[in-house]
């Protein structure tokens, strides 16, 4: 079985060199090569993960650990790259593999002769890839290998039409909140190894998900679950990070299909259910999970019921059943999240690839009919007073003024204490010269600021 | 000792010697630079003979057959041991790629003679193993930038002010040490304290990093580069600091070095010039190796990293500047507050810019992913602190990285009247770059390995320290500090 476990990994990793190398030798694939090379990769690797789970379903216990090897082996430390194929990693395996075939097929299409064809596609590998590696990782360093892999894609995807200034700062917006999320996973990792642990099987016991019994304590668990909860809550938009999801939306259609309805926004999830037998050794954090998904389940669908576009709308949406399927993991519920979350997927994915021609089908209906479709009045609306139901939605339409808060309180402060440190620094090399010290005073551009950027 | 099967070290000095002087009297520099890629080009191929050649002997250290310069002296000048075998090719590499990715119209601006002669001096440096050698070839090192930017009408105040200090204080402390007896043992607070100061200065640790900034900003970009790539302030940190210095003196420096870290990482985010941004990266990562070196004495691991993040970071961030040098000649200073809009120009640039990039902040799958693990593995078990710290040092270079990536490469398409695309002396030089990124990066365990070698190898100068009278021994600053440690 080790072979299948191999071609499942294999097939994103050849997919990316055979349209990463070309691009880095200025060589331009022709449209119809990259599709074939999409299509085998996609049919290889689902036909791989499919048989996996065919074999795995006669098993008492299923659960296969495909072992490749200690990457770097040296005294007192090695990096151990292990695959695990259980029934959390192989419906996900699969789900990854169905949808980006789906969205890939389609996006051959929607992309047709767009400039940046190929760098879609190749962005789209590394995002399969990590989705790949995130899902079947046997150890915390592999899944944060994977998890990286999966933002980076994720930022340059958002920015793809870089022409204009709006997809690359919001771009620039996803990088920042995956970046805390990141920082959050790898000081998790370090944790895990500076209690002792770093392979899941270690920490999370060997028998087959979610049937592990942890092996840490309930203070570990919380401060590394804590961590986790970070970590997830940037990946997946929760509280407080929720502001980068619509943003994210200035993407193509088709990655924002995959990425923010489907995969790439339930790796939060996923990552919570790997871990799911940690959290029930701390009652504290999985009341925390609760609250914080319960929190963002009320917060997105009040916000998304003022979006004025269709794909914030779905967004919020998707954001709404994430925050439940946390819910659902903090009340330590395990394979109903699971259902949850192919179901949201798959879901999302429909509506967001339909969302362009849904919205042609409603102006012919309105022109048939000679009028606007009816709108009609919610349960809400009768029963809030009228000031209530503005504050809502003012709260609704300015996204909970969590951007806001993060630039007040985080971004300002943070930027303005290290221009001070830059002016203090001038004053320095002017007094140590003599005189004017900096040449690239003089470099001027249009004016901007970082906060502006931001 | 071993001696090498020919004499590589001598050879790839004589190599850029001859070249510093034959290509000082051409007066055409397209003419120059082809002699000078010549002789740059045999030092490379000398170095890394060397290097495979000491890989082939299986040695702790080895030195030339011959012993031309040994005769010459009467002692050992020139030795290649774990620590500088990939030193010196890496550094060959980069003073071979900066004149070849040297465009046309900006040869008359670099000095190909003096990146001859800067050359020599920085292999001649991770060749010694005499303090005292070391000492005056990174005195007579700080000199060529400074004819640059004198020839260039540039202030000069900064640069020599620091590097005067330096190099008094490196006199000074090892005066002080051979007066005390010379190394193996602890030495007294006039020793230490110079030499600390020297490291701090010469690697640019806050508050003394602001020569780098302005050599930054005055010197050519591949002047500046090449003098402070090679990380010259960590290699006298190793070689002259770490067999003599006290726990307390290497916490200092590990302490210093990550607030510098960290510092360094927060005013790259808000630079609006691009050579200003990549200082303040560099300066990051160089304090990132030096925390791993301090670190090292209490978690081998660290030191590991600290080695392999040295490493990494000569060629990823070497391969950085190079790239930010290709734009500059392109476009001149670029500023970092409005759009440049030239990926379409150079998708190729784009590409190296952001895989050099993501290598330096140890992305996974590049040269750097690993180091940076051990590094902050073995920072954490040491003092968690130190870790955490590192991470976000690792975070805010990203962050700053992908925004400069933005500003540089994405906006408006800027209209050129010429082609702005990508030389083919560039694009060997990117590709060499980029294959030794991602080699790296995919195969890790010979360099992880060696790297662990050489940190053994420095552990074992430190425990041959005697204690001194008249201090503390390392055991009792040791418990002075237990508190501290276990924190």
């Amino acid at each position: 079985m080790a072979w299948l476990g191999e071609a499942v990994i294999i097939c994103p990793v050849a997919l990316l060199c055979v349209l990463g190398i070309p691009s880095l030798l200025s060589r331009r694939l022709a449209e119809t090569t990259i599709n074939r090379f999409l299509q085998s990769a996609m049919v290889i690797g689902l036909a791989a993960s499919t048989l996996m789970l065919c074999m795995m379903l006669p098993m008492k216990n299923p659960h296969v650990a495909v072992e490749l090897g200690n990457w770097v082996s040296i005294p007192g430390y090695e990096f151990h790259i292990k695959l695990i194929f259980d029934r959390l990693s192989v419906p996900f395996v699969m789900l990854s593999y169905i949808l980006c075939g789906t969205i890939f097929a389609f996006a051959s299409r929607y992309m047709h002769r767009e400039p940046g064809y190929n760098r879609f596609f190749t962005l789209n590998a590394v995002f399969l890839l990590g989705m790949v590696t995130t899902s079947l990782a046997g150890t915390i360093e592999t899944l944060f290998a994977g998890w990286e892999l999966v933002g980076l894609s994720s930022a340059l995807l958002v920015a793809f039409f870089h022409e204009r200034p709006a997809p690359v700062r919001n771009g620039l917006r996803v990088w920042c909140v995956y970046r805390v999320s990141d920082a959050a996973l790898l000081i998790a990792a370090l944790t895990l190894h500076h209690f002792g642990h770093s392979d899941f099987e270690k920490v999370l016991g060997i028998e087959s998900w979610p049937g592990g019994r942890a092996t840490v304590s309930e203070y570990e668990a919380l401060v590394v679950g804590l961590l986790l909860l970070l970590a997830a809550a940037g990946k997946s938009a929760l509280i407080p990070f929720s502001g980068w999801l619509p943003r994210a939306m200035e993407g193509p259609t088709p990655s924002s299909a995959v990425f923010y309805g489907a995969l790439s926004v339930h790796l939060g999830a996923f990552l919570l259910l790997r871990v799911s037998p940690m959290l029930e050794k701390s009652l504290t954090l999985r009341i925390v999970i609760v609250c914080l998904g319960l929190l963002t389940a009320i917060y997105a669908t009040i916000v998304g019921r003022a979006q004025t576009d269709i794909k914030s709308a779905i967004c919020f949406a998707s954001l709404t059943q994430v925050a439940i399927i946390v819910a659902e993991i903090g009340f330590g519920l395990r394979f109903l999240p699971l259902v949850h979350i192919l179901g949201n997927g798959c879901l999302r994915t429909l509506q967001f690839v339909r969302a362009p021609t849904l919205l042609q089908d409603y102006r012919q209906l309105e022109n048939a009919i000679g009028d606007r479709l009816p709108r009609l009045s919610g349960f809400w609306d009768s029963i809030l007073p009228h000031g209530v139901r503005v504050w809502m939605y003012r709260f609704a339409i300015e996204r909970g003024y969590l951007d806001v808060v993060i630039d007040n309180y985080i971004v300002d402060p943070f930027v303005a204490v290290f221009r001070w440190c830059d002016g203090m620094e001038r004053r320095w090399t002017d007094y140590l010269s003599g005189g004017k010290s900096r040449e690239s005073d003089q470099v001027t551009g249009s004016p901007g600021s970082l906060e502006e950027f931001l | 000792m071993k001696d090498f099967h020919l004499p590589w070290l001598e050879l790839a000095i004589l190599f850029c010697l001859v070249g510093g002087a034959w290509v000082g009297r051409l007066r055409n520099p397209h003419i120059a630079r082809n002699w000078a890629l010549l002789f740059s080009g045999l030092a490379l191929i000398a170095t890394t003979g060397a290097w495979l050649d000491f890989d082939y002997l299986d040695a702790k250290q080895a030195d030339d057959t011959f012993h031309l310069l040994s005769h010459l002296t009467g002692r050992e000048l020139l030795v290649m041991d774990e620590l500088s075998a990939p030193l010196l090719p890496l550094a060959a590499l980069l003073f071979f790629l900066v004149p070849l990715a040297t465009l046309q119209t900006k040869v008359r601006r670099f000095s190909f003679a003096w990146n001859l002669v800067s050359e020599a001096l920085v292999l001649a440096l991770f060749s010694c193993l005499e303090q005292w050698g070391i000492i005056t070839l990174l005195a007579v090192g700080t000199i060529p930038p400074y004819l640059e930017l004198r020839e260039r009408g540039k202030p000069t105040h900064v640069y020599i002010i620091h590097m005067a200090l330096f190099i008094l204080l490196l006199v000074v402390g090892w005066t002080f040490a051979e007066i005390e007896g010379g190394g193996g043992r602890v030495h007294s607070l006039w020793v230490i304290i110079p030499l600390l100061g020297a490291i701090l200065v010469r690697s640019g640790i806050a508050p003394f990093h602001c020569w780098m900034t302005d050599l930054f900003e005055h010197a050519s970009f591949g002047t500046a580069l090449l003098f402070v790539m090679p990380i010259s302030g960590a290699y006298a940190a190793v070689r002259l600091v770490m067999p003599i210095a006290p726990d307390w003196v290497l916490s200092s420096i590990g302490l210093a070095s990550l607030f510098t870290a960290v510092y360094a990482s927060g005013m790259a985010l808000v630079q609006t010039e691009a050579r200003r941004f990549f200082c303040y990266l560099f300066l990051s990562h160089s304090a990132l190796v030096l925390v791993g070196l301090e670190v090292g004495p209490v978690n081998p691991l660290a030191l590991t990293g600290a080695l392999c993040v040295w490493l990494s970071v000569g060629m990823a961030l070497g391969g950085f500047g190079l790239t930010l040098r290709a734009l500059e000649a392109r476009r001149g200073r670029l500023s970092l507050t409005h759009f440049h809009g030239l990926y379409e120009h150079t998708p190729e640039l784009a590409i190296c810019f952001i895989l050099t990039g993501l290598a330096s902040v140890g992305f996974p799958g590049t040269v750097g992913f690993v180091g940076t693990e051990l590094l902050i593995d073995g920072a954490v078990e040491a003092y968690p602190y130190i870790g955490v710290a590192v991470v976000i040092a690792g975070a805010l270079n990203g962050v700053a990285l992908i925004k400069t990536y933005f500003i540089l490469f994405t906006g408006t398409r800027y209209t050129s009247a010429v082609s702005l695309r990508i030389r083919s002396r560039e694009r060997f030089a990117v590709l060499l770059l980029a294959s030794l990124i991602l080699i790296g990066g995919i195969y890790p365990q010979p360099g992880v390995h060696s790297r662990n070698e050489a940190a053994k190898a420095l552990l074992k100068t430190r425990e041959a320290l005697a204690p001194s009278p008249t201090l503390p021994t390392p055991h009792h600053v040791e418990e002075h500090h237990a508190p501290e440690h276990g924190s």
